[in-house]
């Protein structure tokens, strides 16, 4: 088989996409661990590097990657869906901080949709980027859906949350530093709300509990902003 | 490790089931989610191989979003074109709401313990 016509296979297959993808997240975790797990050496920062720079090298278009990385994308569902289980476990103390707990993601909601909104709008963004902004710390496959909904273009709004999540990972540990919030509940919560998975995924790191209040707030925050959004975002760009 | 994947995609199956059954603007592994959620409480917990499986996953939750995120190669004209706004915006708006939240947080557990303890 010559090179061009194996080639050819391999773009036609789903095989390269894959094992490329598990590869550059292989190879990000390392780095990651060798860094002592520090936020700035984040592995969906790394591994997303790696492969744009890898597929823009070859000339390989995107869809040719996604139809392999798409077994991948779709482990995101039942991942979602798995979440229900640290969150069972800190069932006594969700108990006790129902109130709480529910006023901060309201605070935390509305704030991660309105600020992203404005300071777009006052920089000058167009219409369909602000509405692609607005649901920027919501979980992927719940922004996609209200992106389409209110008028935004869903894929750039994928693009959008993954960035937010990446920046809330590696910025987190410094503002709670910084504020001294030294609870892991609470800590967790802020970053979930903020940076929903790649957060959650972050703060799982750091610990089981610190992740199960990430996955908390990221399910509800998807929730309330789902339910929100596309009443709110009419009257904030006036139709 | 079958039948616990197996158990996290008949909730997701139903989560979509409900989401589009209803029109919810709520995506069905969502709904999945919550709905075991409902279950583990009313069962007690989940099984040993549900939360190895659960736990196995969520340890590589970030390789889930790669696919995704390499999807920006999609975008780099319009990223380009608003570098500013966007950039200003994601990078002010993700600090702000991780401070408000767990200022806002910290603010009100610590309010409604001290009513806790006056009660």
């Amino acid at each position: 088989m010559s090179a061009s016509a194996l080639w050819v296979y391999l773009a036609a297959s789903p095989l390269l996409g894959l094992t490329l993808t598990l590869l550059a997240y292989l190879a990000a975790s390392r780095i990651h661990q060798r860094c002592g797990g520090h936020p700035l050496a984040n592995p969906v920062l790394l591994a997303v590097a790696t492969l744009v720079g890898l597929l823009w090298l070859t000339d390989t278009p995107y869809r040719t990657y996604f139809d392999g990385a798409q077994f991948v994308h779709f482990l995101l569902g039942p991942a979602t869906v798995a979440l229900a289980i640290p969150l069972h476990a800190q069932l006594p103390r969700l108990r006790r901080m129902a109130m709480p707990l529910l006023l901060a993601l309201l605070i935390g909601s509305l704030t991660a949709a309105l600020s992203a909104v404005a300071i777009g709008a006052l920089l000058g963004a167009s219409r369909a980027t602000l509405l692609s902004l607005a649901p920027k710390s919501v979980t992927t496959p719940i922004a996609m859906g209200i992106a389409e909904r209110t008028g935004g273009l869903p894929s750039l709004t994928a693009v959008l949350v993954i960035i937010t999540g990446v920046l809330g990972a590696i910025l987190a540990r410094s503002i709670h530093r910084a504020l001294h919030i030294d609870d892991d509940a609470q800590r967790g919560f802020a970053l979930g709300i903020a940076a929903h998975g790649i957060g959650t995924a972050r703060a799982f790191q750091e610990s089981e509990q610190m992740g199960a209040f990430a996955a908390l707030a990221m399910g509800l925050n998807g929730l309330l902003t789902a339910l929100l959004l596309p009443i709110v975002m009419p009257f904030v760009l006036g139709g | 490790m079958i039948g616990a994947i197996t158990l996290l995609l008949v909730f997701q199956l139903v989560g979509e089931v409900v989401a589009r059954g209803l029109a919810l603007p709520i995506p069905g592994p969502v709904i999945g989610m919550a709905l075991l959620f409902v279950a583990l409480c009313w069962r007690g917990g989940p099984s040993t191989a549900l939360r190895t499986t659960a736990q196995g996953m969520l340890q590589h939750l970030s390789l889930l979003f790669i696919p995704a995120g390499t999807g920006i190669m999609l975008h780099f004209q319009r990223m380009s074109d608003e570098l500013l706004p966007l950039l200003v915006s994601l990078l002010v708006s993700t600090v702000v709401t991780i401070a408000v939240t767990a200022l806002a947080l910290r603010f009100l557990a610590r309010r409604s313990d001290r009513q806790a303890r006056t009660r």
